[in-house]
């Protein structure tokens, strides 16, 4: 660890903060209907669409919000799925490749409807440009969207007091898109083109290298899918390297800016939740938590990192370099580990290092920032509902404590929300663990793995971790396009999304009908650093509890057996 | 007066007898199916009893390990159905004290009630039904709860009160309702019977006390819904790694997974978590007071804003003196002696008030009259004036109007002074008298609605736990401000109405608060109804005590706050030691895991920082610990946590440390050492 790495480090997540605040007051705006210095070009555009969409605009209740919520999702899995299916029928396929086999779209299509990602084929050589323009880098935008307004509905939930209505699914579909998702991308991708990431139609470029050979050299449509891609947390190259690849990714800055992009809408949701419940406090807590997973996580790794592996130091390696392999040169240590922490805090799942050859502790920490689901920030909206239904359980233990019933925001929890946020909260152990434990039995599953011993069940386990909490990355090693693991890891991917987020909606219904009760001394302060403290351990305590004997067979044996010297 | 009644010592041999009878009782799956975390305790030591016999019959050298796991896993069962059948029996003792009233009873139903002829059949006290009228007489046993239709009686209601002086019960007015079970000690009553058999207040009562009618309070089910939830989670965890072992090599035997559930799912919470409830009504019980439901005892805590009945729980309910002021040209001395003389002879309160005053302030002793020629002027309505005449001193006090007027002075030829005081004392809600001697004014005598010492103390202390109170009182809003300024109330009704206190109740709900309040008129009912803790005294009518969800046998109103202490207590009880089952388990892990794969992985043998002996003694003593934890915590539970009144956050800071830190830290200290005594004794 350097000081220039932490300077680096702090620097840019300074620079995250200041920006998150500011684009959280603005998106509270956005969503409170209050006039911004967007509106006057943008609302004509919202009325259009709107009007050509023909929806209601009318207040929903959770079930009518969830329901709009399903549908519109179920129409983009359909045509998402359609377009892989057909592609070699449809314009925009310049290498002409043929039609995505049923289980590959099928885990593709959902990985991209539920904000995933997760990506079991090559990008370049699989998908035309129709599929990843009018498909992905939609459902970029769609999905991110879908996030964004379900954190907003849910937000209200604790606003309003005995409401029987959440908002508008529609409205706030429209408006996440328009007034935050557009243009933001729009800045990054330009920001993006400056640092030399390619942005054409063309298919690709045929080169003759230096030793003769003919080399197709993919290209297409970059700067503009790598914005979305970080900024609605999707984490989907356009490339199979993802953004360790130097068209993904081409420099220092272009690292700088990626981490920034995927952090800022993700960060600034609390600040948005503070906003608009009337106090900003609340919001502040949130991401300090938040912040501080994200801060602690990347020391972790920066440190296993630079220890390096002391059994390749033996071979004689250089052990100031540390661990390198995986790792691009051009980001260096701080950066890679920053990019790794923040990449499986947020749900995002760009990668520009191989997690696979992380030392075993800091392979741990990504895995582990999955498994305490996907709130720390969490994806774009995912994660402030995330981390609200968890904090809605810390409430409850904590209140309990000061001899109250438990109260957040002035909303009282009652078994009602506590049965709706157990089954919410039930659905990742159970994706994670149970295919975990499955695929860990069955040779067809084991027949993928890469490697053996303790570091294959980390990959089974980080592939079904990314899967069901929607993140996207993978550890490399496994051969996911599989028939078995592409319809495993989609519906992993379903069942964290949805089966999620149902029940969420539903506290956010019952509590949005609760009269706010007025604070006071004797309720428990949850903006304060004893908030924090708490949340801090319910998140890590829940879930170290779940997944620790797992853990304790991949990451945890593997690192005592790295230092005793053993290999697999 | 708070009467409370000694708690039964905390391990009574003949409680603890039933208990542990009570506790085997228990074991019966439907009756357990109820508390799902010990359910599932229940039914995975069944399956391990199962593997112990087949161990035993097949010799496969393990029966001694697996024989020893179903032992505690069955002990775990049984230690948490002791706790609760613990409790029950403290309830039942309580009970019993008041099932001793319940004797049958002959009552004297009247046969032909419209008329004045006190003709009747004895009929036994079950047969008689809601409607009947009964002559209760001189020694008499009033039959069932009822209604004086006619007549008047003081009664001995000590059966339900424990308070040996009896109280006046007569038709009309507040003081109507009689219990069943309580004696007339004289006069005789007419009564129409209120409750049918079975149903009297005190059956209820019994009820209650016992767990007969428990059912779980919203709080109470939410808890459990989350240890459900823990208890699921930690089986899904537990269930899959028997496959990630497998991928690793090792294989788990159901033994060991049980174990390793077993002091995961959240037991110490389970297990005690019904006795905590019942506890919470029994400290009620203790206190005099009788909730008529669980849910009434959690929502104490809960409450926001306390209703208070400004007389008898604010002030002593009398005007006291609390200062004399003369006019000029009067010694203070000359008017402090001439005062007391005055009022030697007066046996109001207000009057005896003042010589008390004299005495302690003014250090003046009762001056001998002996031997003098006294006369005492007697209080009358139409004078308005009282005094003596000694010798030839006449010494008066009385109303300022009429003192005034005994002098022969008009209002505005009064000395300045003399107004000026007058006028302060009215101002502050206070009462003046005037005092004169041999026809010249003296001063002026303050009377005022005196606060009660410690209350104010006792207000800041319900405020830094964040609850209002809001004074309620008939008086006028000056004298009403002056008392709520002086007691350090948040808030107060003046001019207070019946309507008043409902409108107010209704409109602190509305805005999403929760309102206790006692009252014991039929009038106070629909509010004692609408508002979430409503405590209704014991003197009070059957209307109040209907509405009510409380009633208080001491019927002393001050105990609002008590009652609301006690909720809290039962809330925190509960939370602290989720937190506290919940943070135990951090270091089962470290005595478990390593063990399970300490063969695959020695590397693993790391994570062993207990240094436990070997496997299987720390897989065992994880799982005493477990079992022995719930014992260890059953006064707790039953005494409920330490309560202070020292706001949320300090509360918070203080139960987070004790039980959430604590949690963590005890279950390494407690498995080392029960790991120690294992190997000692070859167990393992």
């Amino acid at each position: 660890m350097t000081f220039v790495g932490w300077s680096q480090i702090i620097i840019l997540l300074a620079l995250v903060t200041f920006s998150a605040w500011a684009l959280g007051g603005f998106m509270a705006a956005v969503f409170t209907g209050k006039r911004t210095f967007l509106s006057q070009a943008i609302a004509p555009l919202e009325c259009v669409i709107n009007r050509l969409a023909g929806v209601s605009l009318k207040e929903q209740n959770w079930q009518a919000y969830a329901l709009a919520m399903l549908a519109f999702n179920a129409v983009g899995f359909v045509v998402l799925y359609g377009l892989m299916r057909l592609q070699s029928f449809l314009p925009l396929n310049p290498r002409g490749f043929s039609a995505v086999p049923e289980a590959l779209s099928f885990n593709t299509a959902m990985s991209f409807v539920t904000n995933t990602n997760w990506q079991a084929y090559a990008g370049e050589s699989t998908m035309s440009h129709l599929v990843q323009m009018a498909g992905f880098t939609v459902h970029n935008f769609l999905s991110a969207a879908t996030g964004i307004a379900l954190a907003v509905a849910f937000t209200r939930a604790f606003a309003r007091s005995s409401s029987a209505t959440i908002g508008n699914f529609w409205d706030d579909l429209v408006k996440s898109m328009l007034y935050i998702l557009l243009p933001l991308s729009i800045i990054v991708a330009i920001a993006f083109m400056t640092t030399g990431i390619p942005q054409t139609l063309q298919g690709s470029v045929d080169a003759t290298t230096l030793e003769g050979v003919k080399q197709t050299i993919a290209m297409g449509p970059m700067a503009s899918q790598e914005a979305i891609k970080q900024l609605g947390t999707n984490g989907g190259g356009f490339l199979n390297a993802n953004s360790a690849h130097p068209f993904e990714n081409p420099s220092a800055w272009s690292n700088y800016l990626s981490i920034f992009a995927m952090l800022v809408v993700s960060g600034a949701m609390p600040f948005m939740f503070g906003q608009m419940v009337g106090d900003k406090r609340q919001g502040r807590a949130l991401f300090i938590t938040m912040g501080l997973f994200i801060v602690v996580g990347t020391a972790i790794v920066y440190w296993a990192e630079t220890s390096g592996n002391p059994i390749i130091q033996a071979l004689g390696i250089d052990p100031l370099q540390g661990n390198m392999e995986g790792k691009e040169l051009r980001f260096g240590q701080a950066m890679t580990a920053l990019f790794v922490v923040a990449t499986t805090g947020l749900s995002c799942g760009a990668v520009n290092a191989m997690h696979s050859s992380l030392t075993p502790l800091g392979g741990l920490v990504p895995l582990f920032m999955i498994q305490l689901g996907e709130v720390l920030p969490g994806g774009v909206g995912s994660g402030l509902y995330g981390i609200l239904v968890i904090a809605v359980l810390t409430v409850f233990i904590a209140g309990l404590m000061v001899g109250r019933t438990p109260d957040y925001l002035g909303k009282k929890i009652e078994a009602k929300e506590m049965k709706l946020a157990m089954l919410a909260l039930l659905i990742l152990p159970l994706v994670i663990l149970g295919f975990s434990a499955v695929a860990a039995m069955l040779p067809t599953a084991l027949s993928s793995l890469a490697n053996a011993g303790p570091h294959g069940l980390t990959e089974i386990l980080y592939a079904y971790s990314s899967a069901a909490g929607n993140n996207g990355s993978a550890f490399a090693g496994l051969n996911a396009n599989t028939g078995w693991f592409n319809t495993t890891l989609g519906i992993s991917m379903f069942l964290g999304r949805f089966a999620y987020i149902v029940p969420m909606l539903a506290i956010a219904g019952s509590l949005a009908a609760k009269t706010k009760i007025p604070a006071s001394s004797g309720s428990f302060p949850t903006h304060g650093p004893m908030f924090v403290a708490l949340l801090v351990g319910v998140i890590l305590i829940l879930g170290g509890l779940q997944y620790f004997p797992s853990l304790a067979l991949s990451p945890i044996v593997e690192h005592f057996l790295m230092l005793a010297g053993k290999t697999f | 007066m708070t009467t409370k009644l000694a708690a039964p010592a905390l391990f009574n041999s003949a409680i603890l007898v039933q208990a542990i009878k009570n506790s085997f009782l228990k074991l019966n799956p439907k009756s357990l199916a109820r508390n799902p975390v010990i359910f599932v305790t229940e039914v995975v030591a069944a399956l391990v009893t199962a593997f112990w016999i087949r161990d035993l019959l097949s010799h496969n050298g393990n029966a001694w390990f697996s024989g020893q796991i179903a032992a505690w896993l069955w002990f775990t069962v049984l230690f948490a159905n002791f706790a609760e059948a613990v409790a029950e029996g403290r309830g039942k003792a309580q009970a019993e004290a008041l099932r001793r009233t319940r004797t049958d009873t002959m009552a004297k139903r009247l046969i032909i009630p419209e008329t004045n002829d006190r003709i009747f059949t004895k009929v036994s006290a079950s047969l008689l039904n809601p409607g009947d009228l009964v002559l209760v007489e001189t020694g008499d046993l009033i039959p069932a709860d009822g209604e004086i239709v006619e007549g008047i009686a003081s009664v001995n209601e000590s059966a339900i009160t424990g308070e040996s002086a009896p109280v006046i019960r007569e038709s009309g007015g507040d003081r109507s309702a009689v219990t069943g079970g309580t004696t007339v000690l004289s006069d005789w009553i007419k009564v129409k019977i209120t409750a049918a058999p079975g149903n009297t207040f005190i059956d209820r009562m019994i009820a209650l006390v016992e767990g007969a009618e428990r059912k779980k309070t919203p709080n109470e089910l939410a808890l459990s819904i989350l240890l459900a939830g823990l208890t699921l989670i930690f089986l899904i965890a537990v269930v899959t790694l028997w496959g990630l072992a497998g991928y690793s090599g090792t294989t788990l035997s159901i033994t060991v997974l049980v174990a390793l559930l077993v002091t995961l799912i959240p037991t110490t919470i389970g297990g005690l978590l019904s006795a905590i409830g019942i506890a919470g009504m029994d400290r009620l019980i203790r206190f005099n007071v009788i909730a008529t439901s669980g849910r009434a005892v959690e929502a104490a805590g809960d409450v926001d804003t306390l209703l208070l009945d400004k007389t008898g729980t604010i002030t002593y309910g009398n005007r006291l003196a609390t200062a004399f002021i003369p006019v000029s040209g009067v010694a203070e001395k000359k008017l402090v002696e001439a005062v007391l003389l005055a009022s030697l002879a007066d046996e109001t309160p207000e009057g005896r008030s003042i010589v008390a005053l004299c005495k302690s302030n003014y250090s003046l002793t009762e001056p001998n009259l002996a031997g003098q020629q006294t006369e005492i002027i007697a209080f009358s309505a139409t004078t308005r004036i009282s005094g003596i005449n000694i010798g030839t001193r006449k010494l008066r006090k009385g109303a300022v109007d009429a003192i005034l007027k005994y002098v022969g002075v008009t209002a505005e030829k009064a000395p300045p002074e003399f107004t000026q005081a007058v006028d302060k004392i009215s101002r502050t809600g206070g009462t003046p008298l005037g005092v004169a001697e041999n026809g010249k004014l003296l001063g002026v005598i303050h009377l005022k609605d005196v606060v009660k010492p410690d209350i104010k103390l006792r207000f800041n202390a319900l405020r830094a736990m964040g609850i209002r109170t809001v004074m309620v009182t008939g008086d006028n809003p000056i004298t009403a401000a002056t008392i709520a300024s002086e007691a350090g109330v948040d808030d107060f009704i003046a001019e207070a109405t019946p309507e008043d206190k409902l409108a107010y109740i209704r409109a602190e709900q509305k805005s999403g608060r929760m309102i206790a309040m006692c009252g014991d008129g039929t009038n106070d009912a629909p509010a004692l109804a609408q508002a979430d803790v409503g405590v209704a005294m014991q003197s009070g009518t059957q209307a109040a005590r209907e509405a009510g969800n409380m009633v208080d046998l001491d019927s002393n109103p001050t105990k609002l706050i008590e009652i609301v202490e006690i909720g809290k207590q039962l809330l925190m009880t509960r939370g602290s030691l989720t937190t506290f089952s919940i943070a135990n388990d951090v270091a089962k892990y470290f005595a478990i895991i390593p063990a399970l794969f300490i063969a695959t992985y020695p590397e693993l043998g790391a994570l062993n920082v207990m240094h436990l002996a070997s496997p299987q003694s720390a897989i065992l003593s994880a799982i005493i610990f477990n079992a022995l934890i719930i014992i260890a915590l059953i006064p707790l539970a039953l005494r409920g946590i330490a309560y202070r009144p020292i706001g949320a956050s300090a509360v918070l800071r203080r139960n987070l440390l004790i039980y959430g830190l604590g949690g963590l830290v005890v279950p390494f200290i407690g498995i080392k050492i029960i790991d120690l005594l294992v190997a000692a004794l070859h167990l393992a």
